[in-house]
């Protein structure tokens, strides 16, 4: 039979290709320790400038800054979109773009215009097909993100939202919830949501404030919102390298059944070349 | 046995220092401080500059911090540094550069388009040719 020897040829590029998945699995593997890593390395931060935030809230109502006013109307939003540079982490970024386009329609119905500001080269593709004001955008940033990076970003969204551009901004990232789950998810950044323990209550103390609240105050807020986006990254990271190792796990699985596969397929080839040749010698030899 | 405060110094990229501290040494934005237990609530921005921490074995460690903030509160110090220069000027040159990449990116979006244009006819000309050669088949038979 023909096919023998092509079977064999695709059995070695199948092996090939199994090892370079195996390989990508293992890689993702060690990546996706050292990525969770960091994104409990970034989490004492931004809990602790939410404590001083709180209290400073508490201390000073006298004065809010814009990023905690409540007041406006909402005619349009903005979108910080998080996502991986690179493909082959299963459905990672689709399912978050996917929850995005429901977000997209939802806000389109209720007439609410969107803006968009872009990190990873994923989600800048997405939106080239999909249509959408991107505003900014950042992309390579690569295993070990620099929130250096994300200030430009993120300022430009905030500059919006001052200048009444915008009336609120959210984050749409994956969460990791364990390695085999990652959640997309579209958080609420700015206006900061006030939750019970920013209402005056209890004994107030105050701090002694150098130079003065109101511009500690626009630091501190500046800072957080900007950790909020760093960890947002961050853990989106953890998520693509933990979706790239279960889908690079399911594709040296795949390819290990389809070797499986073909070496019977090659077996039963060789076998009916054998019979065929022996069958052939036979019938010459009683024909003579 | 002096009288300590915990001293946390942490910044958005991990936790840098955490332990106990007799005195806290920090470049603030009004001038130099010195921060001892049981210091008065306070809050202020940091300069760039040398942090120093007097441990309760009376060693001096040292930080470098590029700015950040600083919280005092009588039994706990916390320096939230950042971990690039700040200033308003370097900010906004960031967000421009952010703006002109997201235009530019935006404005190769041409090329790329045409390139899926092709490819959507190119499939569609596979895909009529595919059904010439069916009927062809059929009328050979």
């Amino acid at each position: 039979m023909a096919g023998a020897k092509e079977i064999r040829t695709k059995i070695a590029s199948i092996k090939s290709t199994q090892k370079i998945t195996g390989a990508m699995e293992m890689v993702a593997a060690s990546k996706m320790r050292r990525a969770q890593d960091r994104m409990n390395a970034s989490r004492p931060y931004a809990e602790k400038m939410l404590q001083v935030i709180r209290h400073l809230a508490k201390a000073s109502p006298e004065y809010r800054h814009s990023f905690m006013a409540q007041s406006r109307e909402i005619k349009r939003v903005g979108y910080i979109v998080v996502s991986s540079d690179r493909g082959l982490c299963g459905g990672l970024n689709s399912n978050l773009f996917r929850r995005l386009v429901v977000e997209i329609r939802e806000k389109q119905n209720e007439g609410i215009e969107t803006r968009f500001c872009t990190i990873g080269s994923k989600a800048l593709g997405f939106f080239r097909r999909f249509g959408g004001k991107v505003e900014a955008q950042v992309t390579q940033l690569g295993d070990k993100p620099h929130i250096e990076d994300l200030i430009g970003t993120v300022r430009v969204m905030l500059n919006l939202f001052e200048q009444g551009e915008i009336d609120a901004v959210y984050i749409a990232y994956n969460e990791f919830v364990n390695t085999m789950t990652q959640r997309p998810t579209i958080r609420q950044l700015v206006p900061l949501k006030a939750d019970d323990e920013m209402r005056p209550s209890g004994p107030v103390w105050d701090y002694i404030y150098e130079p003065d609240a109101r511009l500690v105050l626009d630091n501190l807020l500046l800072r957080y919102i900007e950790s909020l986006v760093y960890q947002a990254v961050v853990e989106n990271g953890a998520c693509e390298q933990a979706a790239r190792m279960v889908a690079m796990k399911a594709a040296s699985d795949n390819a290990g059944n389809l070797i499986d596969e073909l070496q019977l397929v090659y077996n039963k080839a060789r076998q009916a070349a054998i019979t065929q040749e022996i069958s052939e010698i036979v019938s010459g030899a009683a024909a003579v | 046995m002096a009288m300590t405060v915990h001293v946390d110094i942490v910044s958005a990229e991990g936790a840098i220092h955490s332990g106990l501290a007799t005195m806290v040494y920090a470049p603030g934005e009004m001038g130099e401080l010195g921060i001892a237990a049981r210091h008065s609530p306070l809050i202020t921005r940091l300069r760039p500059g040398d942090v120093r921490v007097e441990n309760d074995h009376g060693e001096m460690e040292h930080f470098y911090v590029s700015g950040g903030m600083l919280e005092v509160q009588p039994d706990v110090v916390t320096v939230l540094a950042d971990t690039a220069v700040r200033a308003e000027n370097i900010d906004e040159a960031k967000a421009l550069e952010a703006k002109r990449r997201a235009e530019d990116a935006l404005a190769g979006q041409t090329a790329e388009f045409e390139y899926a244009k092709a490819q959507a006819e190119l499939a569609e000309a596979i895909a009529q040719l595919r059904a010439i050669e069916k009927l062809r088949k059929m009328k050979g038979r």
